[in-house]
């Protein structure tokens, strides 16, 4: 008797407890539709708050541009880094967005945190670089919704296809190496471990499968994910091992176990740094890329920090410095001249630094949506991408 | 007890502590409820409360443009979880795996605690009691990078295959072998101690009569010492069960597909789909209610 009581009152704390939690948390029932609506811009960066907390992918905060900022600003960085964009995604909705103040976010990741209302409209006429940015990262789709302004552009870069040079002969022209099922390095190739990766293989599919009809990689109908999705599959059997964080990719290509991948260029530098003798390309099929914008969250602590860091990361001078320890491409086309003193040639081989019509070429990452961009609403969104996604790595 | 002498305001007859005292003196429910009601909230809130909430989010689902949960009921998350073959796929990989760890580790651990709580002197066996304990002073994430890169190309796990097997470029570094070396390395030492307790525990006059009786060492084995230790070798095959099938660290160092864990973490991670990522973690907790009643049913918590 007194037990079956004791298990009552159990089941009815645990109830009460779940309803109470289940009523207030969860992010909220209602997300506030596009953002847009958090008042009026600010017209001039008012005192520093003496503090600023980000959320950056490694490298992008190193000291030798962060301690300047500090001392100029009086702004103190902590960072927090991100392996993925979609942890950035997580880490910016925690302690309901006001635990960190911006983030690094690519263009897989921007769009969401715009639609979801995470981050702020900026006034970019308070940041006087930012004329300087290339003419299509000013206000590209992937952080500049309605005409409103979300993001300062940053680095940008491709995904390119790297192999060991030592094994791989002759260099490969084609991504054909990574996905075709009689690649000559089946066991020992890599790829990226993100649903955004689906992207990759719709690119090879726009290509090789023109009755696919693929016009954009990241606008997928049910048919053409599928087909990707398949060509993934069968990629799968060649794969070594997905690499998530680039370190995993670095110490595979060291140990031997992976010959031909994709990959960012400071994957290629480090590696290099390490002497082991790889190489890279764009393959005739094009590359898919990433452009980064440094975005302020909507309920950030310290905002007039975060405009400071804006401004700051604008500045030619501070990307050329990224540009030279991270591999990226600066957003800021008179980082060039800088680079061309240290890069020399590279600055336009390697880095393509202003190089408008590399970047066009590129077809950078930015969130999947059901709307196609043609008017159609049948293009499967990123959550259906996540679950075809757990179907490859899964089965 | 001597309460006579105690004077004062608050301990007088009539005074809150007397009073106090006087009452769970008489009532034993009073008295289990202050002793047990601190461990049990923390028990109802934190667990069961956690528990609770993680299942009443997996009947939630998510906007798709924004990733935000919402919260309206529905079956649709367990409608993918256990209709998809992908889910399928994964949860059959985890269970095999699962189970072949913890054979392994059974197998292994029973000569070990054999040797330690019957051969061993009381000098080796503190010897080897340590030893078997020591890795546990150390992260598991070290240990399990460390067979990363045990079993990686150029290793000493390459080195052993090619030499002695004749496998050339064996590359086993990110494979399902890998996973199962490296989860029975890490739960070894949780099989380990209930066997040898288990072991330890078996009266040395049992034996001895069962070879006073003409068993040879085979039938005592089999007849006396296995039925004894078996709660044991339960109790600790649980901890290699359920510790494989929740993992998710190990599968991403060392694998190249993915585990229940990985999936959920892939939710939860990169999809922030939190009501998807619920449902599939109900699925481990049936697999292991399962194990654990026909644990129970073979007598395993007696040997905890």
């Amino acid at each position: 008797m007194s037990r079956w009581r004791l298990l009552a009152g159990f089941s009815a704390m645990v109830l009460t407890l779940a309803a109470c939690t289940g009523g207030g948390g969860g992010g909220g029932g209602t997300p506030p539709a596009g953002g847009g609506d958090t008042g009026p811009l600010p017209t001039s960066i008012g005192p520093g708050e003496g503090e600023l907390s980000l959320i950056a992918w490694p490298g992008y905060t190193q000291k030798g541009w962060v301690e300047p900022f500090e001392e100029e600003s009086g702004c103190e960085v902590k960072v927090k880094y991100g392996n993925t964009s979609d942890e950035m995604v997580n880490l910016m909705r925690q302690g309901g967005g006001s635990l960190y103040d911006g983030v690094s976010a690519s263009g897989d990741a921007t769009n969401r945190l715009i639609a979801a209302g995470d981050v702020a409209p900026i006034n970019i006429d308070l940041i006087p670089d930012y004329s300087e940015a290339m003419p299509s990262l000013q206000s590209p789709p992937h952080n500049t919704v309605d005409g409103v302004h979300y993001g300062v552009p940053y680095m940008w870069g491709p995904n390119i296809l790297m192999w060991n040079s030592a094994l791989v002969d002759p260099a490969p022209t084609s991504w054909d190496v990574v996905f075709e099922a009689d690649s000559d390095w089946g066991g020992q190739v890599t790829a990226y471990d993100s649903p955004i990766y689906i992207a990759d293989a719709a690119l090879y599919l726009k290509a090789h499968q023109p009755d696919l009809g693929i016009e954009d990689p990241y606008e997928l109908t049910s048919e053409q994910l599928d087909a990707a999705v398949a060509l993934l599959q069968q990629q799968k059997e060649l794969v070594f091992k997905y690499w998530a964080v680039y370190t995993d990719e670095i110490q595979g290509f060291k140990a031997g176990d992976m010959a031909v991948g994709t990959a960012w260029p400071v994957n290629q530098q480090l590696l290099l740094d390490k002497g082991v003798k790889v190489d890279v390309t764009v393959p005739e099929e094009g590359v898919t890329g990433w452009a980064d914008s440094w975005m302020m969250s909507a309920n950030a602590e310290h905002p007039n920090c975060m405009y400071m860091w804006m401004d700051y990361t604008m500045r030619p001078d501070v990307q050329a410095q990224v540009a030279a320890y991270y591999y990226a491409t600066p957003s800021n086309t008179q980082s060039c001249d800088i680079m061309r003193k240290t890069f020399g040639e590279s600055t336009e081989s390697v880095f393509h630094c202003g190089d408008e019509e590399f970047l066009s070429q590129i077809a950078l990452w930015k969130t999947p949506l059901a709307d196609c961009g043609d008017g159609s609403t049948d293009c499967m969104d990123y959550t259906t991408w996540t679950e075809k996604w757990t179907e490859v790595r899964g089965t | 007890m001597a309460t006579t002498e105690t004077t004062g305001y608050p301990d007088a007859p009539n005074g809150p502590v007397r009073r106090t005292s006087a009452f769970l003196n008489r009532s034993t429910g009073g008295r289990l409820a202050l002793t047990i009601a601190p461990p049990l909230g923390w028990m109802v809130v934190v667990y069961l409360g956690a528990l609770t909430l993680m299942i009443v989010t997996s009947f939630w689902r998510l906007d798709p443009l924004t990733s935000e949960v919402q919260q309206v009921w529905g079956l649709q998350n367990f409608e993918t979880v256990y209709t998809g073959e992908v889910y399928r796929a994964i949860t059959v990989r985890t269970l095999v795996t699962a189970v072949a760890v913890t054979v392994t580790d059974v197998a292994l651990a029973f000569p070990i605690g054999y040797y330690m709580a019957r051969m061993a002197s009381r000098r080796m066996r503190n010897i080897l009691l340590v030893a078997v304990v020591l890795p546990l002073w150390s992260s598991y994430l070290v240990r399990a990078f460390a067979w990363k890169t045990i079993l990686g190309g150029g290793g000493p796990a390459d080195w052993v295959l090619e030499t002695f097997l004749g496998i050339e470029e064996p590359r086993i570094g990110a494979s399902g072998w890998a996973v199962w070396l490296t989860f029975s390395y890490l739960w070894l030492p949780y099989v380990i101690l209930p066997v040898y307790a288990a072991l330890e525990r078996v009266p040395s006059s049992l034996l001895e009569a069962s070879g006073d009786l003409g068993a040879k060492g085979l039938t005592t084995f089999r007849r006396v010492v296995w039925p004894l230790a078996f709660p044991g070798v339960v109790a600790g095959s649980i901890f290699a069960f359920s510790l494989t099938l929740g993992d998710y660290i190990t599968p991403t160092l060392v694998g190249n597909r993915f585990f229940i864990g990985n999936a959920i973490y892939n939710f939860v991670g990169i999809g922030s789909n939190l009501p998807l990522a619920a449902a599939f973690a109900t699925v481990p907790i049936v697999i292991v209610a399962i194990y654990l009643s026909i644990a129970k049913r073979l007598g395993a918590f007696e040997a905890l």
